[in-house]
């Protein structure tokens, strides 16, 4: 009883949100490496258009409540995400039409790319804040919880409780979906495969054909579609805060490097990586160990590895660990 | 145009703004907005440094900043004698334990023979070296932060003259430098731009949090000044005189007498800087820094050690960038951990060093000055602006009150123009490189 009291437990406090985070940093990383794979070069704005994108959402979402629209149990936000996600994808084109292209025709170093994605990254900033404040919103509606706590331990009769929020299954399932859609989109279609080959090869893509404009607008509609939903699903899961999305820029990038830049695949699992050690140092586990340990053995302290004021120094210690021990990321990345 | 006269030129216009700024608006903010764009051409100046001479991409120019204003307290703050005898030295040998594991582990790592024996040995030893020092640790920690809280609940500093914690701050940001570059220089340029992303959030994180060094979030005030305050400077002679000669009010003479001094104290500092620079620009190591930025495979083919070579080059312009955290802080007379934030401290910069002229040492110092003033001056021209474009709105339209109380935030957007208008059109800077 005692090991299954400590393991409901740990899936209440670790798993299940480590599990969301990861879900939603794995969007993130996602758009980060495939950008970083077509274009090249380190995508700094990824944060704050994923900013931007959400503040359209939650902007759309007030004026759905506002109208008396509602989408049942689940989040109004749902339905004002294709709004959302057309406008992320048209900024996007707009700053690719605009910034990103000409460097492109100039064959530019990869660093002038990333110096232009910093200025992208400001103006997107100041946007956002001018379009909806440097404050915290909340923009969650419907079900709160599909387990509540107290549900849970009414009937298992166990001691602990499990809650499920809907935003966490919800963020798990939708970001399940469009990973399943990205990769039956990379693996199976011409467009996907297209675009395979020309991170593979740049050249050797072009002799035979393939237009590499196309595919960079390709590149960003997908990225685009995967920013504004790890940007909604995380405002929703947690909060949404301007700066708070910039900061998601670290843990983000971190788990883009750990999988391999440029390996989609390495960009979901390092999301889960980051997620489940950042929660797993972070977590006091002194309750889980009072299952385990007889009383006097117990340890004063909460038994937390680290302060959570620290949260980025175990993305940073991982990503440390990555560049000694394996430049690559876990799957071979493409270059180092 | 001759590139002299051009230098010459935009230097007079950054001149004629803060003229204008003290005519028009006060002798007082524009003394304080000269004083940080000297500072702001100081860290300039350390990422012209890097970026200029190296191409090294450091995002993390904020923690360097702070760590350099956090030596402003080690060195020149008050110590607190109970906080030393309740936990002083339980911090120190926690410190010092906390390196000996490390220490311990790397070498464990050099020794061994991989294998797995060698991993599990180093996490052996990391956990255990983990646990011995936090055990020293925490209860000094805790003993430390409970001295007197409401005013001190921190060790202090040396107490000694402020201005010896400018080096002291340069030394701190070098050593921080050191540790980055080693693991991530030799790597992907973007590597560094990550990792030194990611140092900068931990300096700040434990800045706010490890309240018995710097007393976190609750700041530490009333720090050494380098030049008398306002309130001394009204008893003297001279200010009085002056005051009586000028027609302005003593209190405001005296406020800018102060600012005079601070102005002075940093000139001194950036003229150094500057000279230093441009002799290492035009000397031998310069031209060898050049010539690995502009092609790494064809200088390591000449046998220079291009990894030792970024290495150093980094710690070196990180030290510049902790110079300017330290003069900060002592402008400030305060160290507020809380006001970090990396659009102003680090990416602010990135615009001042492109927009200025990399690789151009007076395109830099330029670029500093010049941002400087722009974001100090956006926010009321944003406001005005937007007053402007919705006056034909109601006073109590919505919109209207949205966009005026938000203008503040039209600099970050001005900013970011700028930035990738001039790496568009004029990616050599204001001032191009020779």
């Amino acid at each position: 009883m005692d090991a299954l009291n400590a393991l409901i437990m740990l899936a209440n406090f670790v798993l299940i949100p480590a599990t969301a985070y990861g879900s939603q940093l794995a969007l993130g990383a996602l758009g980060i490496t495939l950008i970083y794979g077509i274009l090249r070069f380190s995508h700094f704005a990824h944060g704050d258009v994923m900013a931007i994108g959400t503040a359209v959402v939650i902007l759309t979402t007030w004026g759905l409540q506002g109208a008396g629209v509602s989408f049942g149990v689940l989040p109004t936000a749902l339905l004002a995400l294709p709004v959302g996600i057309a406008f992320t994808i048209l900024y996007l084109l707009a700053m690719d039409r605009v910034v990103y292209r000409f460097y492109r025709r100039v064959r530019a170093k990869p660093m002038v790319f990333v110096m232009a994605s910093l200025g992208v990254m400001f103006v997107t900033n100041g946007l956002t804040r001018l379009l909806i404040g440097p404050g915290e919103q909340r923009f969650a509606d419907g079900a709160r919880f599909v387990i509540s706590a107290r549900d849970f331990r009414t009937w298992t009769g166990l001691s602990e409780g499990l809650a499920l929020r809907s935003t966490q299954l919800l963020t798990v399932v939708v970001a399940l979906i469009a990973m399943g859609i990205l990769f039956y989109f990379l693996n199976r279609t011409r467009s996907g495969k297209s675009m395979r080959a020309y991170s593979d090869n740049e050249d050797l893509a072009l002799l035979s054909g393939i237009n590499p404009e196309r595919v960079v607008m390709i590149t960003w509609v997908i990225a685009g579609t995967l920013m504004c939903l790890a940007g909604t699903l995380y405002g929703l899961d947690k909060i949404f805060r301007p700066f708070t999305f910039f900061q998601l820029l670290l843990p983000m990038f971190a788990a883009a490097i750990v999988g391999g830049l440029g390996n989609p695949l390495g960009a979901i699992v390092g999301g889960y990586v980051i997620a489940f050690s950042e929660l797993g140092v972070t977590y006091a586990w002194r309750r889980f160990a009072g299952y385990f340990l007889p009383p006097d053995w117990m340890p004063e302290g909460l038994m937390q590895i680290l302060p959570v004021d620290y949260k980025f120094a175990v993305t940073f210690a991982i990503l440390v660990l990555v560049l000694i021990f394996r430049p690559t990321g876990i799957f071979r990345g493409k270059v180092i | 145009m001759n590139p002299t006269l051009r230098a010459f030129l935009l230097f007079g216009l950054v001149g004629l703004a803060l003229l204008f700024t003290g005519f028009n608006q006060s002798w007082t903010l524009a003394l304080t907005i000269l004083n940080m764009s000297l500072i702001s051409a100081v860290l300039a100046l350390g990422v012209n440094l890097q970026w200029g001479y190296a191409g090294l991409f450091n995002v993390g120019i904020m923690g360097f900043t702070a760590i350099g204003g956090l030596a402003v307290v080690l060195i020149s703050a008050d110590p607190v004698p109970e906080a030393w005898s309740a936990g002083g030295l339980g911090a120190l040998m926690g410190l010092a334990l906390g390196a000996a594991t490390v220490m311990a582990a790397i070498a464990v790592w050099n020794r061994m023979q991989p294998s797995l024996a060698r991993v599990l040995a180093l996490i052996a030893t990391l956990v255990v070296g983990y646990v011995i020092t936090r055990s020293v640790f925490a209860p000094a920690r805790e003993a430390i932060m409970a001295v007197n809280p409401a005013t001190e609940g921190y060790l202090g500093g040396a107490s000694l003259p402020v201005l010896l914690s400018w080096p002291v701050g340069a030394l701190f940001a070098a050593g921080l430098a050191w540790v980055i570059g080693k693991i991530s220089l030799g790597l992907r340029s973007d590597y560094l731009a990550i990792a030194t992303l990611g140092i900068s959030e931990i300096v700040i994180a434990g800045m706010k949090f490890e309240g018995w060094l710097s007393r976190g979030v609750n700041n530490v005030a009333g720090l050494p000044r380098a030049v008398p305050r306002p309130v001394e400077l009204q008893g003297s002679g001279f200010v009085q005189s002056l005051s009586e000669r000028s027609g302005i009010d003593i209190v405001e003479m005296a406020s800018i007498v102060e600012k005079l001094g601070y102005a002075a104290l940093f000139s001194v500092v950036l003229i150094m800087l500057i000279v230093l620079s441009e002799l290492a620009l035009n000397s031998p190591w310069g031209r060898m820094m050049r010539a690995i930025r502009d092609n790494e495979i064809a200088a390591r083919a000449m046998g220079k050690d291009v990894k030792a070579r970024h290495l150093m080059i980094f710690v070196l312009g990180s030290a510049i960038c902790g110079l300017a955290g330290a003069m900060m802080v002592t402008l400030d007379g305060q160290l507020t951990p809380g006001t970090y934030e990396p659009l102003r401290f680090t990416f602010l910069m990135w615009v001042m060093v492109i927009v200025g002229g990399s690789g151009n040492n007076w395109g830099a110092v330029l670029g500093g000055m010049v941002i400087w003033f722009l974001w100090v001056q956006a926010e009321p021209l944003g406001r005005a602006v937007m007053e402007l474009l919705t006056s034909g709105m109601a006073e109590d339209n919505a919109l209207r009150i949205h966009l005026v109380t938000q203008a503040a935030h039209t600099r970050l957007i001005l900013m970011g123009s700028a930035l990738l208008f001039m790496l568009r059109f004029a990616p050599r800077g204001l001032i191009p490189e020779k």
